[in-house]
């Protein structure tokens, strides 16, 4: 038996259902009821009830793609920040370097504090710090562009129904975007405007992201905008 | 000289604010309000104003206090020294470290704790201004910033004062009620949970005062609880980010 | 700087200096504009004084409170007066609860210095028996949220504090007993300061620095001046350093914003 409707906004505590359903995403069973763990917008996925939290830390899973900023240098390998409580850790060996060796080279030399890095979450177990690598095609290190934090749990939204809501923003702003799973989003166009206008939409789409109408509303964002442009 | 000692309960069951013995102090609520925390919220509970900040899950330092197998929960109440009448030093009291600890004891067992070793979960509770029943608004804002911090939790958690004043039993006493009262009784409640988490007496009861005044207490709860779920709900679905909740009394039929 | 601890992105860093050498910043606002600034007067009862001031998501409370103390002894006549800052651990996931710290102490004094040096209150009339009793104000800087440039959001908490405390009317009588009556009065107020902080980043001052803008520049600057526009404090910070030329331009722009913000939002 259901006691919420589809997309309806629970809080932590409200009982969702009871019966012959699974606990999915924020959502805990308790005494034969499902409860929700997070707010957030509940949702039905056949028998499986998951509630979309509106807020929530980045918990990293492997091959997520990740946008990070290196936060310390050790001896063969970086600390980085990946908007997580766990932070990445970048191996020497998870570069597109050759060779190493560490009484000639300086890790700094490759990559020094400050750096911002697309790369991939290579594992994760809650026990130790998730290892990531910048091997592989449109990873490594970020010369320009723009960075912009969004809520993890928003990022779904921000893609699309098969990355259709990210396509449209790609196109009507012509930048270049990747989106990491941890909520860093890098921005990269032609003109410091266009990013500026591609920054404001995604920020828009986080803000109003529980809410119906939204492809319509970015179109028009972008509409608005480019006529006040030229 | 002895003091004259005022009275506290007047004709017809009135309190010194005019309230009835059943009657909750009028709530206002504003969730979000800090951008640099990861969850936030302001109550002012009758003359208290109180401000929760929550940072977390997020690494512990020093590294020796992480958990291997979950988060830690730190909490730390503080009042400011404008606060109460007479300038309050800012160094921490002996009574601000037990109320940290007591409130730390009444959020924990309803966050899912496990799902974060080895990070921390910060709660700072910080009083601008204090008319009795701080404990109980704090948990209550706390519980606030931590949903809004996105942190999973089985439930909200409420939590109320009873006690005795003049001889009556009442709901929520303020600072002047609690100091010259016969018996306060802070109560923390998960409803979810049916489970009292905090629970504190000073004073003097008989046992069926004590159930009495619990029971006053719980159900004190239940109404904050209540409010605390509308005042969520309301932050998500108005427009904007912060949506300042002027939540109407609730006394209608308390008595 | 304020928030070392915090590591800004080398991308971000040249987005911000490429900007400024454009005459902007990253949120649209000119080299001289301040953020909105938003504020609270009189939020809590239990002090004499209160503001709670915001300047874009920078949020500082603070109150005043007036009692009855001992003069310093250096100055037996005068009443005193003591600012104490907290950088709460509210404000920022960097700040841990604690005592206070460089940065917390620095703040407290640069406000007291503002507040004191202008002569904002006639410390003399504070005095109720000289060399025995006096007035203490006690100005409490509470920092709730720091998203850049304490020092201005503090100042303009503080003084706006000052100027509306209503203290209780302390008489002293025929035995130098000190008595206090039921009317509450207002705190001697003569001058009104005012702070104006800049960073320096490049070759630029940028006012009213953002929290990004503080972490990126290499020096600040902060210039209180009076209401008849004398400078009644100044406090470089920062491990850059300044020419005298830039001192002076410095000094110059915070005379003219000192201005507004005296008008605008203290309205004297």
């Amino acid at each position: 038996m259901l006691f919420v409707k589809s997309r309806q906004l629970v809080i932590p505590g409200d009982l969702l259902a009871k019966g012959d359903y699974a606990a999915g995403e924020n959502v805990y069973k308790e005494r034969g009821g499902f409860y929700a763990s997070k707010v957030g917008l509940v949702n039905f996925e056949n028998q499986v009830i998951h509630v979309i939290a509106v807020e929530g830390v980045y918990l990293p899973s492997a091959n997520d793609l990740v946008v990070g900023k290196v936060v310390s240098v050790g001896l063969s390998e970086w600390v980085v920040d990946i908007n997580s409580p766990y932070s990445g850790v970048l191996f020497v060996s998870q570069t597109s370097r050759r060779s190493f060796d560490s009484r000639k080279d300086n890790l700094m030399d490759i990559l020094d504090v400050g750096d911002v890095i697309v790369a991939n979450v290579l594992e994760f177990d809650r026990t130790r710090d998730p290892r990531i690598t910048i091997q592989g095609h449109e990873l490594g290190k970020v010369t320009s562009g723009y960075v912009v934090k969004v809520t993890p749990t928003k990022i779904p939204r921000l893609i699309g129904k098969r990355g259709s809501m990210i396509k449209l923003i790609k196109s009507r702003t012509g930048c270049q975007i990747t989106v990491g799973q941890n909520g860093f989003i890098l921005v990269r166009g032609k003109r410091v405007e266009d990013e500026a206008l591609a920054v404001e939409v995604i920020r828009m789409i986080e803000r109003d992201a529980h809410t119906s109408g939204l492809t319509n509303k970015v179109g028009e964002f972008i509409e608005k905008a480019r006529r006040n442009d030229w | 000289m002895s003091k004259i000692r005022k009275k506290l309960i007047g004709k017809g069951d009135v309190r010194v604010d005019g309230r009835k013995p059943g009657d909750l102090r009028p709530i206002k609520i504003e969730i979000g309000l800090l951008e640099r925390a990861d969850g936030s919220a302001y109550i002012e509970f009758g003359k208290n104003k109180i401000l929760a900040a929550v940072y977390g899950p997020r690494e512990v330092y020093p590294r020796h206090l992480s958990l291997y197998n979950r988060a830690l929960i730190r909490c730390r109440y503080h009042m400011a020294p404008f606060s109460v009448e007479e300038r309050k030093s800012p160094a921490p009291s002996r009574r601000e470290t037990e109320l940290s600890k007591v409130i730390r004891d009444a959020l924990e067992p309803a966050i899912f704790c496990e799902l974060y070793p080895r990070t921390v979960i910060d709660i700072f509770i910080e009083v601008l201004q204090a008319d009795g029943g701080t404990r109980c608004a704090s948990i209550a804002v706390a519980s606030l910033a931590l949903a809004d911090a996105g942190i999973p939790m089985k439930d909200l958690v409420a939590a109320c004062a009873a006690g005795k004043v003049d001889g009556l039993l009442v709901l929520d006493l303020d600072d002047v009620e609690d100091k010259e009262g016969e018996a306060d009784l802070p109560v923390a409640y998960i409803p979810q949970m049916e489970a009292v988490t905090l629970l504190q007496m000073d004073g003097s009861l008989t046992r069926d005062e004590f159930e009495e005044a619990l029971k006053l207490a719980v159900d004190g709860c239940k109404r904050i609880y209540a409010l605390l779920k509308e005042a969520l709900r309301g932050r998500y679905l108005a427009a904007g980010n912060v949506v300042r909740e002027e939540v109407k009394k609730i006394n209608g039929g308390g008595s | 700087m304020e928030d070392s601890s915090e590591i800004i992105s080398n991308i971000e860093r040249k987005r911000i200096l490429e900007l400024l050498s454009q005459g902007k910043r990253l949120d649209g606002r000119g080299l001289k504009d301040y953020r909105e600034i938003k504020v609270e007067r009189g939020f809590v009862e239990t002090a004499a004084g209160s503001a709670l001031v915001s300047i874009g998501g920078t949020k500082v409370a603070t109150g005043v409170k007036v009692e009855v103390g001992e003069p310093y002894p250096d100055r037996p006549e005068d009443g005193a007066l003591v600012v104490n800052a907290e950088l709460t651990p509210l404000a920022s996931p960097t700040f841990e609860p604690g005592p206070p710290d460089e940065y917390s102490i620095e703040l407290a004094r640069v406000v007291d210095r503002g507040i004191r040096e202008s002569k904002m209150i006639d410390l003399e009339k504070l005095c109720l028996v000289p060399g025995k009793k006096v007035l203490v104000v006690f100005v409490d800087v509470y920092v709730l949220g720091q998203c850049g440039n304490l020092f201005d959001a503090s100042e303009l908490a503080s003084v706006l504090a000052l100027m509306d405390a209503k203290m209780v009317n302390y008489v002293v009588g025929k035995g130098g007993e000190v008595k206090a009556k039921d009317k509450r009065v207002p705190l001697p107020v003569i001058n009104y300061p005012v702070s104006v902080t800049m960073a320096r980043i490049g070759g630029d001052f940028a006012v009213d620095p953002s929290l990004d803008e503080e972490t990126v520049a290499d020096a600040r600057i902060t210039v209180t001046t009076d209401k008849d526009g004398n400078i009644c404090a100044v406090q470089k910070g920062g491990v850059g350093v300044f020419s005298m030329d830039e001192i002076m331009e410095a000094v110059d722009i915070a005379v003219e914003k000192s201005q507004e913000l005296r008008r605008d939002v203290l309205g004297v």
